[in-house]
């Protein structure tokens, strides 16, 4: 990387930007023409200069002309140059732009490369959020600068040297009276502008040390909660702002007076030109053509003047940005990025021995944390490492998984070198899951997939427009230095799992969810979603016949009515009015239970079939229950997200609602009060709520609205709800919902968890188990994974590295947190599934590791025990003691 | 049945007889209506309390778990109550809960009784009372067991 911008720019756009010259030096011959044209138009044509008599003839191109159409002429030439002008700036901008459109490409390219190539040590120093600032934000204006950089200064400066020539041209002393203020502007503004640049150096830090700030405040909002350090928060927020301000008012205040300064130089020559020049032009030493075309021509000057020194000072200040960001990027060591180079076929260690030799590591601080540490096992072994925190165990499990380099010693895997491996054969060859896995934000199945997704296995094909669209891609991607691997080839690596395809791939993974214990959550996580994307005419067809059987089992063991069914014509008691209505799935937002009085089709429907005055009369008594319910519970209790309909926030409003009401009477409400009364019915459920509100006659009009509903729906509005239909496969609903087809009734004791356990049973005996579990692997499992119990991410992470078939497996209390009993399962499952392959566990719990071949104790940093578990377990040594402490 | 006919039913138990009637619907409002079929168990012995009952139709057989099998010590019916000590003590269930025939209940929820117990004091000494009662008999029982008398 380039130490200076200039430096850089000059390297990779070079070729480009001296494409460009050419134009420009076009532009400024038109330009200069355009300056020279009016002094004719003028002179020759308006004042007749070339017509000393009414009929006497100019030619022009050869042809004669008379003084009108002399004037025409000189008048559509003009305008073809203005024209060219244009044309000529419209390609030299354009050029500009993607000029810098593909050296800041190229920049954040690089600076994102770098990320990836640092050492994991730089990542408990840097903030995630302010690297993200520095390449999203920061380097922004470089992407402008850089198509400016040498095209505005040989532009302008053309632009700037063309008009002052043509003006000393003119005359010499109105040309030397510019060329005065011209020095004046030129030399005392960059003067003024040196602490605008200090300045906007502190803006820049400040304000990606508030990036920095916002994200730690995000990511410990826990804390600030858990300690009420909330306005803590805010007062340290309030602090930084105060100080951006600071800086930012003091800039402004700097800037706008330069400006002032600025306008007052220009526009004062135009004052000695009319005093000077006037005064000429009536002594008869100058004529009046040239006076205005000198004027004319000075008009143009202070712009491109100004603009000149404007690029200088953007020039500073992107060199100083530039030279932050490098810094921050470059400031350390960075893993050469051969390191990283794609490998098709890397030599991979599938039999042998791991070697670990005079292993030593000296952490940031200068202490030593890993002490010449040498052993050997096979990678057909499993070895248990045990010992204290802070003993040394997870640092070695780092330095085995190649993700920190040793300070002196080597590693030999199966005859590879581990220290100078790439990692097209580290990131084969071994699996590594820490203490606190990271889950990507996308569906467990693309988690586990991760493992194997080292280079693109199948090119994806294009054509038509698509092929097109790639090859600019291509092309692009080419010329600014980013990588020509495609995103949307096939990546994962069957082959690495051993397996032939994305079929056989589910099965094995599912196969690995037992060996972890994660195959029920994952299967509960199926039944749940909605199996749309897994609907194909076959599933479809089984879950129907699913929902047949769950029929006839519950009618043969007489609970029948513990499920009370959908039926297109009877309503449901068990489910809201809502579900009654639309019957069926809503798709999207449009018919979202919570709005679902602001939906103009829901209104039409309600208006149509006299349902809304009645839905409304509902409405008011549910607000009058609610509030007399509600309104005497204190703020915050617990019933009002359990059981009321109105929220505690909310109730003020409906109170106020209820009073309108009794004035004005229910006709009288305006549109608002309306939608908020028309909502609250929507929610009952009649089984549950008991209010007594919907009688027989209210159910069969709401039936009738049902149909109304569904044969009077708009043709865009078709995709947004998917019908309750006893004979089809409901893709939007749940597996469960779908063999359901009904609602679990409330009022029946034990009727839940019954029910699910009949589900359970039939879709074991139906042989759809594996389906619901594919199902489930298309769960989002959330920012971080946030969305599954931190024991279920570390277990999707065992799968994940489970999954590539490492050569050797390494673990540094990936079970830890999990409960003992669930441990041990899990242990034991992993231990079976790599039989005859490495492992290397890093524990605290010496009791686990009866389970190994081979048991290394560490102490402070040192290896102070190897050998067989029953030989150390008695022998006095370190593994005996920590049994016995461990008892 | 509405909740209105429930705020009824309710209204002729002594300990909710004197609350506000805002409370008295709230109360029923947040109960649920649970039906067990015959033979259903409503709880176990050992069970955490976490609720009682008012049975409103059908009867409930109530059991001791003993080492020689269950011992039945009491029948209750429509317009019982049941299960309410048990809460206020944090204790686990001292006995089992059968329905014999098909029962409804109205389950209130812990935390709803001991709201109105705690708003209350005329509830609360209403409870006392069942208490007092209880003990008394109880008293009686192992009075009488002692002297070699059968219940």
């Amino acid at each position: 990387m380039d130490r200076s911008l200039f430096g850089f720019i000059i390297r990779y756009s070079k070729r480009d930007q001296l494409l460009i010259v050419p134009l420009v030096v076009a532009s400024m011959l038109v330009y200069y023409l355009t300056l020279d044209l009016p002094k004719t138009i003028i002179n020759k044509a308006i004042q007749g200069g070339s017509f000393p008599q009414p009929d006497s003839q100019a030619t022009f191109l050869g042809f004669p002309l008379d003084r009108i159409e002399y004037l025409f002429a000189l008048s559509i030439v003009f305008l073809v140059l203005i024209v060219l002008t244009g044309w000529l700036k419209l390609q030299i901008n354009t050029m500009k732009g993607w000029m810098g459109e593909r050296m800041l490409r190229r920049l954040r390219y690089a600076l994102f490369d770098f990320i990836l190539r640092f050492p994991l040590s730089r990542f408990r120093r840097v903030k995630s959020a302010e690297m993200a600032t520095m390449i999203k934000d920061e380097v922004e204006p470089l992407g402008g600068f850089i198509g400016e950089a040498l095209i505005t200064p040989l532009f302008l400066g053309g632009q700037a040297v063309t008009a002052m020539a043509f003006i000393l041209y003119q005359h010499v002393v109105l040309g030397l009276v510019a060329l005065g203020m011209v020095a004046v502007q030129a030399v005392i503004i960059p003067k003024m502008r040196q602490r605008l640049l200090v300045l906007g150096r502190e803006r820049q830090l400040t304000a990606r040390a508030l990036a920095g700030r916002i994200a730690e405040a995000v990511d410990g909002v826990v804390e600030i909660h858990a300690n009420g350090t909330s306005n803590y928060e805010r007062a340290e927020l309030s602090a930084r702002l105060g100080r951006i301000f600071r800086i930012r008012f003091e800039f402004y205040q700097r800037k706008f007076l330069i400006k002032f300064l600025n306008n007052f130089l220009s526009q004062v020559t135009p004052f000695l030109f009319y005093t000077v020049g006037g005064y000429l032009v009536i002594v008869g030493r100058l004529d009046i053509g040239a006076l205005v075309a000198v004027i004319a021509a000075y008009k143009d000057l202070p712009t491109p003047v100004k603009e000149l020194i404007d690029w200088d000072q953007q020039r500073m200040d992107v060199e100083i940005k530039y030279q932050q960001v490098v810094e921050q990027f470059t400031a350390e060591e960075v893993a050469p990025a051969e390191l990283q180079a794609l490998v098709d076929v890397p030599p991979l260690p599938r039999s042998g021995r791991l070697r670990v030799s005079g292993l030593s590591l000296v952490d940031e601080g200068g202490s030593r944390v890993l002490d010449d540490v040498s052993f050997e096992a096979g990678l057909d072994e499993h070895v248990a490492i045990i010992g204290r925190p802070g003993a040394g165990g997870s640092e070695l499990a780092m330095l085995l998984a190649r993700l920190a380099q040793p300070t002196g010693g080597s590693i030999e895997l199966g005859g590879i070198d581990l220290v100078r491996a790439p990692e097209a054969v580290t990131g084969r060859a071994i699996g590594y899951v820490g203490s606190l896995a990271y889950l990507f934000p996308a569906a467990v199945r693309d988690n586990v997939l991760y493992s194997l997704k080292h280079r693109p296995v199948r090119e994806c094909s294009y054509d038509g427009p698509a092929a097109a669209e790639r090859e600019f891609q291509l092309r692009e991607a080419r010329r600014t230095g980013n990588t020509e691997l495609d995103i949307n080839a096939d990546w994962i690596d069957y082959a690495g799992a051993g397996v032939s395809g994305a079929e056989e791939m589910d099965t094995r993974i599912v196969e690995l969810l037992r060996v972890v214990d994660l195959e029920e959550t994952i299967f509960e996580l199926g039944l749940r979603s909605p199996g749309a994307a897994m609907a194909s005419a076959t599933v479809a067809e089984r879950v129907l016949d699913a929902r047949a059987r769950m029929r006839e089992r519950l009618d043969s063991l007489g609970i029948q009515d513990w499920v009370e069914r959908f039926d297109p014509l009877r309503y449901n008691r068990n489910s809201t009015l809502a579900e009654n209505l639309l019957f069926g799935t809503p798709v999207g937002r449009a018919f979202d239970v919570e709005n679902l009085a602001g939906n103009a089709y829901v209104r039409r429907v309600l208006d149509e079939t006299g349902l809304h005055e009645l839905l409304l009369r509902t409405g008011h008594k549910v607000a009058e229950t609610m509030v007399e319910l509600f309104s005497g519970l204190p703020p915050g209790h617990e019933f009002f997200a359990q059981y009321s309909f109105i929220r505690q926030e909310d109730l003020p409003q409906f109170e106020a609602v209820l009073k309108r009401v009794a004035e004005v009477g229910l006709k009288g409400v305006d549109d608002a009060e309306r939608e908020m009364l028309l909502a609250l019915p929507f929610k009952l459920i009649v089984t549950r709520h008991r209010l007594g509100l919907i009688d027989e006659g209210f159910e069969a009009r709401v039936v009738e609205a049902r149909r109304h509903f569904s044969a009077n729906l708009p043709a865009e509005l078709r995709d947004a709800i998917e019908f309750f239909d006893p004979a089809r496969f409901n893709g939007a609903a749940s597996l469960q919902d779908n063999i359901l087809f009904g609602k679990i009734v409330t009022g029946q004791a034990g009727a839940t968890p019954r029910i699910t356990a009949l589900v359970r049973e039939l879709l074991d005996e139906l042989g759809l188990r594996p389906l619901v579990v594919k199902i489930g692997l298309d769960y989002q499992v959330g920012v971080g994974g946030a969305r599954l119990p931190v024991p279920d991410r570390q277990k999707v992470a065992l799968v994940r590295a489970l999954l590539k078939r490492p050569a050797l497996l390494v673990l540094d209390q990936a079970v830890a947190s999990l409960d003992p009993t669930s441990q041990l399962r899990v242990l034991d499952g992993i231990l079976a599934e790599r039989k005859g392959q490495g492992v290397a566990w890093v524990m605290h719990r010496p009791d686990l590791c009866e389970r190994f071949r081979l048991v290394l104790v560490m102490e402070r940093g040192r290896l102070t025990e190897k050998g067989k578990f029953d030989e150390l377990k008695s022998s006095g040594g370190p593994l005996h003691k920590m049994l016995g402490a461990a008892q | 049945m509405s909740l209105e006919q429930e705020i009824e039913l309710i209204r002729q138990f002594p300990i909710f007889s004197k609350i506000q009637p805002a409370m008295q619907k709230l109360l029923c409002f947040t109960a649920e209506r649970l039906t067990y079929d015959a033979g259903q168990v409503m709880f176990n012995a050992g069970d955490a309390a976490d609720a009682a009952y008012i049975i409103i139709e059908g009867s409930v057989e109530i059991s001791v778990p003993t080492p020689a099998g269950p011992i039945v010590v009491n029948t209750l019916g429509r317009n019982d109550i049941l299960g309410e000590i048990a809460i206020f003590g944090d204790v686990p269930r001292t006995a089992t809960a059968k329905a014999l025939v098909r029962v409804e209940t109205l389950k209130i929820s812990k935390e709803m009784f001991i709201k109105v117990i705690r708003e209350n004091p005329d509830a609360a000494i209403e409870l006392i009372k069942i208490l007092a009662a209880r003990l008394a008999n109880t008293t009686n029982q192992l009075t009488r067991t002692r002297s070699g008398t059968r219940p």
